[in-house]
């Protein structure tokens, strides 16, 4: 099999005959390179909408005060539940599943800087809130709320984007002594806005604002990360068990799902994830499909090739070739062609995918913070080769069959062909 | 040399069809034989028979003391390859493949290497007088050169009988004559040769004609004069 001879010959043959060699070969690497940018395109596509998601910690849940909607151990319905520091104490020591832990009290503010003027959220919280809600600070010079700021009682703010633009305009406000309700308060650092539409927000020290807007010590919301959850049911399970610690804390019944609510983002994360197993499933179907018209492509024109060369194999039986070397010239030379144009295909694939990577990457460098949907087009190179080893195959083996046919006729039926 | 007894063969295509009913034949080394017959006479299916390119249902055929029955198709491939050389009426030519390559062709199945068989080829294309053409393919050449091509082929492999089928139905007259020349030629160093045609001319050229009739041998009329008066 390995005869230099047999090569020589095969050589010859691909030489003589470069349209065939050329359609079987294009029709390879053609379904190969389809292959690679659709596989590739999906993958773009899922890890698009992942970056988007993966920003924020999956894991994390908000709680916060209610009204009850069912009457109690003889208290009313529709008495309102505050949040204050021994939820914030429960969470901490008494559920094991609980991770980072923050809480925040929220006021809505008038907030101005020399003429400008606007409203605002102004939202004191934990410095951990940062790591729960992958809040992001633009540019290098700023930075988020630390424990001395909480410490201290800091009067420092943290402003979304949007604030930014309608305060600053285009000059830095790192520093910038923003003015609320006769107090200033110094900006240190803009965050990412994560809030849909034009919310404008400003995060200030928690102790801060306890002390603004305290509110007799309560807590607005809790937010706070959960570990060791991974599915619907656990983490409906794990919210059941949160609701009922809290019902006898706050005096409510434990099925009363108003009095306290739970948004819990590990439910959209994992809703997300199904949506991210549609794609990928998407994705799957797409290649198979372009795999088997891939197949398809290949298989009719090794059928044509083995039916064109029907008088070829005659005269070669006639002259002496023993069925076996006519089989083995045809497997070589489609092994040799499918691989070779097949590697083309691949390589050209991942060019490509490569190529609307950097263009997607620049374009992206170029507006920071846009929302693409389409990100880091790659195929894993594992399921790439296999696939070609697919197409491989079946090229040889749509060859095969054909040729096993085309080397029974016996040589003078072979030869009458035309 | 050959040694054909009572050789019956019967194609089951529909209905069964009776080709050759009993064949009895003998043809010496060194002889150059005819085969004659209407369409239909079993000629071609005799030829194959010989060449090992088809079977036989009963009887038996010995070939250089050999016989060929129930062979493998390697086996076969073996005995086409070594003992026969073979001449079409369309030549049959690999028509990507130039003169040389075509006329080195059986010893490529012989294991020969490619430049020793290269070499061996063109000197069988210089004995036919084609050397200058070694290179052309068969599109490019004339009938005449075509069949040429083909008998180089089929003498390269030093085989013991050479098969014609209707060596000159594709040549004009004049290049019948040459080819059916070469032919006699090639008969004069010895080799036995079996010449399936349905042209008087052709026929009158060999040794012995042989007619077939409905699958069965009408008649062997042999000759005894010098053929170079025919020509």
């Amino acid at each position: 099999m390995f005869d230099i001879d047999n090569w020589l010959e095969i050589y010859y043959t691909i030489k003589k005959n470069k349209l065939r060699t050329f359609l079987t070969g294009f029709s390879v690497a053609w379904g190969i390179f389809m292959l690679i940018v659709l596989l590739a395109s999906g993958n773009g596509l899922k890890n698009g909408v992942m970056s988007n998601f993966g920003d924020r910690a999956v894991n994390s849940i908000q709680l916060h005060g209610g009204r009850t909607s069912q009457a109690y151990k003889g208290i009313p319905e529709n008495r309102r539940i505050r949040l204050d520091q021994k939820d914030f104490d429960l969470i901490e020591h008494q559920i094991k599943e609980s991770e980072d832990l923050s809480a925040s009290v929220q006021t809505d503010t008038k907030v101005s800087y020399m003429l400008e003027s606007s409203t605002a959220t102004f939202d004191g919280v934990y410095p951990v809130l940062s790591k729960i809600k992958g809040i992001k600070i633009v540019g290098s010079k700023g930075r988020f709320i630390n424990e001395i700021d909480m410490k201290q009682r800091r009067k420092v703010a943290v402003i979304n984007k949007r604030l930014q633009e309608v305060l600053f305009k285009n000059t830095d406000p790192i520093g910038k002594m923003i003015v609320s309700n006769g107090l200033s308060f110094k900006v240190i650092g803009v965050y990412e806005s994560q809030e849909w539409g034009n919310q404008q927000n400003a995060y200030i020290p928690f102790t801060t604002a306890q002390l603004l807007y305290n509110e007799g010590w309560g807590i607005g919301t809790i937010n706070f990360t959960v570990k060791g959850i991974e599915s619907l049911e656990q983490s409906e399970l794990f919210e059941k068990q949160l609701r009922r610690k809290l019902a006898a804390l706050h005096q409510f019944a434990p099925d009363d799902n108003r009095a306290v609510s739970i948004w819990n983002t590990l439910e959209s994360y994992l809703q997300t994830m199904s949506i991210f197993n549609a794609i990928t499933f998407f994705v799957l179907i797409i290649g198979i499909f372009t795999l088997i018209a891939g197949v398809v492509g290949i298989s009719n024109i090794m059928l044509i090739t083995v039916k064109e060369r029907t008088k070829e194999f005659g005269i070669r039986k006639a002259l002496g070739a023993k069925p076996w070397s006519i089989l083995q010239l045809i497997l070589m030379e489609s092994v040799l062609i499918t691989s070779l144009f097949g590697y083309v295909g691949l390589v050209l694939g991942i060019l490509t995918s490569e190529l609307a990577n950097k263009i997607i990457e620049s374009a992206m460098a170029a507006e920071e913070g846009e929302f693409y949907i389409f990100q880091n087009p790659s195929v894993d190179i594992g399921i790439a080769v296999g696939a070609m080893l697919a197409l491989i195959v079946a090229g040889v083996l749509s060859g095969l069959f054909p040729a096993i046919k085309a080397v029974r006729i016996s040589p003078i039926e072979a030869m009458r062909q035309e | 040399m050959i040694k054909l007894t009572d050789i019956n063969k019967t194609y089951f295509n529909g209905s069964p069809l009776h080709v050759l009913k009993g064949i009895d034949l003998h043809i010496k080394k060194g002889e150059m034989v005819s085969i004659m017959g209407a369409s239909g006479s079993g000629k071609s299916t005799l030829l194959n028979i010989l060449g090992v390119l088809d079977t036989y249902d009963t009887g038996s055929y010995y070939l250089d003391n050999l016989l060929i029955k129930n062979l493998s198709e390697t086996k076969a491939a073996e005995l086409r390859n070594q003992k026969i050389g073979f001449i079409f009426q369309s030549f049959n030519l690999i028509n990507f493949k130039n003169a040389l390559e075509n006329v080195a062709l059986p010893l490529y199945y012989q294991g020969i290497k490619r430049k020793k068989r290269n070499e061996i080829a063109l000197e069988y294309l210089d004995q036919m007088g084609l050397k200058d053409w070694a290179h052309h393919m068969p599109n490019e050449l004339s009938g005449g050169q075509k069949q040429r091509i083909a008998i180089a082929r089929a003498l390269i492999a030093k085989p013991q009988v050479i098969l014609a089928d209707e060596p000159t139905g594709a040549l004009d007259s004049k290049t019948s004559l040459e080819v059916i020349q070469i032919l006699r030629d090639v008969n004069m160093t010895g080799m036995t040769m079996i010449i399936v045609t349905h042209e008087q001319g052709v026929a009158d050229a060999t040794d012995k004609i042989i007619r077939l009739r409905d699958g069965i041998i009408e008649s062997i009329k042999e000759k005894k004069q010098e053929f170079q008066n025919h020509i």
